[in-house]
């Protein structure tokens, strides 16, 4: 079906071939998260290194639009730099998948969109608490995970 | 009354919700019957009448207002005493759902008679609210929270049962009456009787049986049984706990204040009587008032011709839906033991996609875990599909949810 608003080509495609699907070994960070109402469950595993995401997996089951979203998230930060990370914008996420308009539409669907952004955020959280000791960066990533959706 | 199946395409009209378009203009095909029904003008207008013409708090003051609105209140209470044979009106006390009944039993009873390394039992097919109340008592008490699991027809095990019971220390069987996922209808004359000769005191969950079937207390035997007005034409915020006399005067008060009290003195209360005791701070009045009309209008249809209806539409949906391929569909063929729920998996694609496109086609069903992930866990699924019938569904809707699955091929290529 063709000007299908969500689901496009390039979302079908990464919901049956996921990116970076699959558990990492001894990673720094493992993040779980869900969305309790819709099911939607994900692992995100992040090995740093040097402030920099050395490599990125996730793993778990959710819908189209949650596979789609955190495949793009995870080819987007892997490689990247902790500060890039941080301040990663949830727009440019959904950019990718032409998914903006979700924001205004679908307030339930677009949980499943950002669920992986959330895992992220508050994985690194913990990872500048505890590791970095930077507990301004922290405090502001933990506010910014909350209030995602 | 002369029930066909005209009469339920006719009483269509009675819904206004049933009369509205949605997503540009489709039909409204609703599905999800489970989760709540739709409400007829009869509950409607019963409701803002009562605003419009009677308001004011009951049980306590003089007046004419006062008076109609006691009246009308308990008039309801009769009702579901002759809608499901209760001999004592005092048995019946009005609560805002299934959950609020079930926790009022886990903390009022639970906690006065259940004791470390005691067992409370439940199932695997059991609805959030039938499992998290028992969690929270068990853990208190440093008692037991034990399953009976499911075998391959989403049937209990009920063995498992015999050998809880064994051990002396099940104080309770909780279960639903019928599983809102899989719509098995539960062997609950078995349990019960089992539960009986044991001594152990048994609780049903009626959300999902009472508004599809007709059901008799007083033959069933059971000593709880919670069940909620919204799933039965009725309005949300309205439920019922029964509980056999001698056990609710035995109980202590679950929340305290208004109407539930006798005389407060300084440092101590004594309590009004059944089932007031358990009716804490003014009721809602006005949704329990329109609860008696929605339960006249089941009677009016019966109860075995509701309960035929959504066999002959089950049956319908099932044996389209077989023929669909890539379709998973869960719980027992055998439509004896099964109520008006059909849930599902297609192919490989997300219960949540599969909603959001079906929706464009106007038809609503549920999709995800329906407050019951024990189940999924054991069904090993993340989620699935729902879809639930009522009264006024009809095999041309049925159609509509067959063809707009075509739809979710054709978009996920399969």
């Amino acid at each position: 079906m063709s000007g299908d608003p969500i689901y496009t080509e390039m979302i079908i495609e990464y919901s049956r071939n996921p990116s970076n699907y699959g558990k990492l070994e001894n990673p720094q960070v493992i993040r779980h998260d869900s969305n309790p109402l819709c099911g939607d469950s994900i692992d995100l595993y992040l090995n740093i290194d040097d402030k920099k995401i050395t490599d990125v997996r996730f793993d778990g089951k959710g819908c189209a639009i949650c596979m789609a979203c955190s495949s793009v998230l995870t080819e987007m930060i892997k490689g990247k730099d902790l500060d890039y990370v941080k301040n990663f914008e949830k727009d440019e996420l959904l950019s990718e998948l032409g998914l903006e308009h979700l924001i205004k539409t679908s307030p339930v669907r677009i949980k499943c969109a950002l669920l992986s952004l959330k895992a992220l955020k508050y994985g690194i959280y913990s990872y500048f608490a505890e590791k970095m000791d930077d507990v301004e960066s922290a405090g502001n990533l933990k506010d910014e995970a909350a209030n995602l959706y | 009354m002369q029930v066909t199946s005209e009469t339920f395409e006719d009483l269509r009209t009675d819904f206004p919700v049933l009369e509205r378009k949605v997503r540009d203009g489709k039909d409204l095909v609703y599905f999800d019957n489970a989760a709540t029904t739709q409400k007829p003008n009869q509950v409607i207008d019963a409701i803002t009448n009562y605003y419009r013409n009677h308001n004011s708090n009951i049980h306590r003051a003089v007046h004419a207002l006062a008076e109609e609105s006691t009246e009308a209140f308990e008039m309801t209470r009769d009702k579901v005493a002759k809608f499901l044979n209760i001999q004592d009106r005092q048995e019946i006390v009005f609560v805002k759902g299934t959950t609020e009944a079930i926790n009022l039993v886990a903390y009022a009873w639970g906690r006065e008679n259940v004791n470390e390394g005691d067992i409370v039992v439940t199932t695997e097919y059991e609805h959030h609210s039938n499992i998290v109340p028992w969690q929270l008592l068990t853990q208190e008490k440093k008692a037991k929270l034990k399953y009976i699991d499911i075998d391959e027809n989403g049937e209990l095990i009920l063995d498992q049962l015999d050998e809880y019971l064994e051990t002396g220390k099940v104080k309770l069987v909780t279960f639903s009456h019928m599983s809102n996922v899989l719509g098995t209808i539960t062997n609950t004359q078995q349990i019960i009787s089992k539960c009986k000769n044991a001594g152990v005191k048994t609780l049903v969950d009626g959300a999902q049986s009472v508004p599809h079937m007709k059901v008799n207390l007083s033959t069933l035997d059971c000593d709880f049984f919670a069940f909620s007005a919204h799933k039965m034409l009725g309005p949300t915020g309205v439920g019922v706990l029964w509980a056999k006399k001698e056990i609710l005067e035995k109980m202590q008060p679950f929340l305290g204040g208004g109407d539930m009290i006798r005389e407060v003195h300084k440092y101590e209360t004594t309590w009004n009587d059944l089932p007031y005791k358990f009716e804490a701070g003014t009721p809602n009045i006005a949704d329990v008032i329109g609860f008696a009309t929605a339960i006249e209008y089941l009677e009016k249809i019966g109860m075995e011709n509701i309960r035929n209806h959504e066999v002959e539409l089950t049956k319908y949906a099932l044996e389209k839906m077989t023929k669909i391929k890539g379709i998973t569909l869960y719980g027992t063929k055998d439509m004896e033991r099964r109520g008006g729920v059909i849930s599902f998996n297609f192919n490989d694609v997300h219960p949540h996609d599969v909603a959001t496109i079906i929706d464009k086609e106007g038809v609503a069903i549920r999709s995800g875990h329906h407050c019951a992930q024990v189940l999924m866990e054991k069904l090993n699924v993340a989620a699935t599909n729902r879809a639930s019938f009522y009264i006024y569904n009809t095999k041309e809707e049925v159609d509509k949810l067959i063809s707009s699955l075509e739809k979710v091929a054709k978009v996920f290529k399969l």
